[in-house]
């Protein structure tokens, strides 16, 4: 190799090593990856910090007296029972309105809802819209729909707001799952003589069931945790209530009259439920991404 | 279809059909007749604070119950200045965080940590309200309230920005809860725009000597610009009208002012929390339901934007 070969060489290699515009871009780079590496640990910490606050205040008061006692006046043992009951009731009951009603819309959107059917796409963004409404207005629409001619507050209106909560969810997630599902089964099922119905109802459904329930169970996982629209529909109550034409205690509601009572004992009912109410969604969640990996 | 004579059966069969459709496209009218009913049953619920106020509801800061005066400014203030800090504080994280996930974590990590921030963006929000009252709250009026308000206090325009009684309740908190309860949605579909980047565009960038940086900041960004705004805009959707975690952080006092560490309200915690008190057909519930249906108009312009800059669902 010549002189000015190597001199070349020894220059593009210092430059390369030392200072210069490379160095700053290592730098840069450097930097750069290490705050995004920082913001996703933020991210994880915050979520071990709630889960953290959570099981540090709530663990104690957990016992077999929280979930068989009602609620009841500061130092009188209550405990949350009724409210767990009200809310498995009015979730249940919302999920046999939501589930219906958005399955049905969601079939009618993949199955009959090509490009040229504008009605179809009016209901698509209109479901968008219901999906990303701010729930308490949900609570607000459902008050002046049910509460207010009813005269009183009661748990089929906090169902019926949280079925509307729901349907948007199970709607977009049936019709994902069933444009997933092949043209050629929906042929092949046409071709055997099978009606419309039939092949929607025993292939296209059947075939996309896992991801259907998918979406089922995070609509129950969103109404689990609601608080807002129930504030205004169902409002809560102290006491066993089955009767769904009169106030019935929920969960989130109980936690948020708990949580800013000046009573020790409620308090700590408030993070108990919390704790409660947290490992429920997060353990639906968990099902979920675990089912859907498989 | 058929030329042949239709057999009595596969009439019943068609019949049946003709009757599914129907179904189908009457839960998809009824879907509709939901949006629908929310939106009229707001403006008939706000008309009569709309009509006794006018225009006036929407400049008017005095929230007076006693004097029966209701009007719009405080909420809708503190509504739009905790979104704006959330948005602020969020939008870095949900980057950074995204970037890691689809650029640099190995597979399983990202699998791990992907799978901790769907957890996250799931914690109902009472929750987040809890978490933010018992662990942001004295850490903001022991820590970041005495240390801004020492440093900052003569500081041209920071001094007023950033006064107020170290409480620990207010805007910026609000703000910084609601900033950790959207940044896992906005990372969730930032990653999916980040994985719809064409991977040639990627490995070419990498094969011409760029660094990982290069490629996010300069092919990948650029790339995805619009679905990211998208995905900002998501985040705002929610941030503007999350009640149960803002109702418990944010103080709760119906005033204007620029102060960020002031005690405030937003709309949704006005709702939440003045409902109670609110007999039915009184002007306090109208007023409220007039503050329900500016946010409804205001979520669902944000829906109408992010779904025009993401081109449609993906």
């Amino acid at each position: 190799m010549s002189e000015t070969a190597q001199q070349m060489a020894r220059a593009t290699k210092q430059r390369w090593h030392q200072g210069g515009r490379a160095r700053r871009r290592q730098v840069l780079d450097r930097i750069a990856t290490g705050t995004s590496i920082a913001a996703g640990v933020f991210l994880v910490l915050v979520l071990l910090s709630i889960l953290w606050t959570l099981l540090s205040r709530g663990l104690a008061g957990i016992s077999w007296a929280t979930v068989t006692h009602s609620m009841g006046p500061p130092g009188s043992g209550g405990g949350l029972g009724n409210a767990i009951l009200g809310s498995i009731i009015q979730t249940g009951l919302a999920l046999a309105m939501a589930a219906p009603l958005g399955l049905f819309c969601g079939i009618y959107l993949s199955e009959y809802g090509g490009k040229h059917n504008h009605f179809a796409s009016v209901v698509r963004f209109v479901s968008d819209v219901l999906m990303s409404a701010p729930s308490i207005l949900i609570g607000l629409f459902i008050y002046q729909l049910v509460v207010v001619p009813w005269g009183h507050f009661s748990g089929f209106a906090g169902a019926v707001a949280l079925a509307v909560l729901a349907v948007p969810v199970i709607v977009r997630t049936t019709e994902d799952m069933l444009r997933l599902v092949p043209t050629s089964m929906r042929e092949a099922g046409a071709a055997l003589g099978a009606p419309r119905w039939r092949v929607i109802l025993s292939l296209c459904l059947r075939s996309a069931r896992q991801g259907v329930l998918t979406g089922i169970l995070l609509a129950v996982a969103r109404m689990g945790g609601e608080t807002a629209p129930l504030l205004f529909t169902s409002l809560g109550n102290q006491t066993w209530s089955l009767r769904l034409d009169k106030p019935m205690a929920s969960l989130p509601v109980a936690i948020y009259q708990y949580a800013g009572a000046s009573y020790d004992d409620w308090v700590q009912l408030a993070w108990a439920g919390a704790l409660l109410i947290t490992c429920g969604v997060l353990m639906i969640n968990i099902i979920v991404r675990l089912s859907a990996r498989r | 279809m058929s030329m042949a004579p239709v057999p009595r059966s596969s009439k019943r069969q068609l019949g049946l059909d003709v009757l599914f459709h129907a179904l189908f496209w009457a839960s998809a009218l009824l879907v509709l007749l939901i949006l629908g009913g929310l939106i009229v049953l707001m403006a008939t619920g706000g008309w009569k604070a709309l009509t006794t106020f006018g225009l006036s509801f929407f400049d008017q800061s005095a929230w007076n119950p006693v004097k029966d005066r209701y009007g719009a400014l405080a909420p809708l203030l503190g509504t739009v200045l905790s979104t704006v800090i959330a948005l602020l504080l969020a939008i870095p994280l949900a980057f950074g965080t995204a970037f890691w996930l689809t650029n640099i974590a190995s597979s399983r990590l990202a699998a791990i940590i992907g799978t901790a921030v769907q957890l996250l963006a799931a914690v109902p929000s009472i929750i987040f309200g809890m978490w933010g009252f018992f662990t942001i709250v004295p850490l903001v009026a022991r820590y970041v309230q005495p240390f801004v308000n020492h440093h900052f206090r003569h500081v041209f325009i920071l001094g007023p920005l950033l006064k107020g009684p170290p409480i620990g309740t207010g805007v910026m908190t609000s703000g910084i809860v609601l900033a950790v309860m959207i940044a896992p949605f906005i990372t969730a579909v930032m990653c999916d725009v980040f994985g719809a980047v064409p991977p040639m565009l990627r490995e070419s960038a990498y094969g011409l000597g760029a660094t990982r940086w290069e490629v996010m900041w300069k092919i990948i960004a650029p790339w995805s610009r619009n679905g990211m705004i998208g995905a900002i805009v998501l985040g705002m959707g929610r941030a503007l009208g999350e009640t149960m975690a803002v109702t418990f952080v944010i103080g709760n006092v119906t005033s204007v002012g620029w102060s960020l560490f002031a005690p405030r309200s937003t709309v949704a915690s006005l709702i939440a929390l003045q409902f109670p008190e609110s007999p039915a057909g009184s002007l306090r519930l109208s007023s409220l339901m007039a503050l329900g249906f500016t946010l409804m108009l205001l979520s669902c312009a944000s829906l109408v934007v992010a779904r025009c800059l993401r081109g449609g669902r993906q």
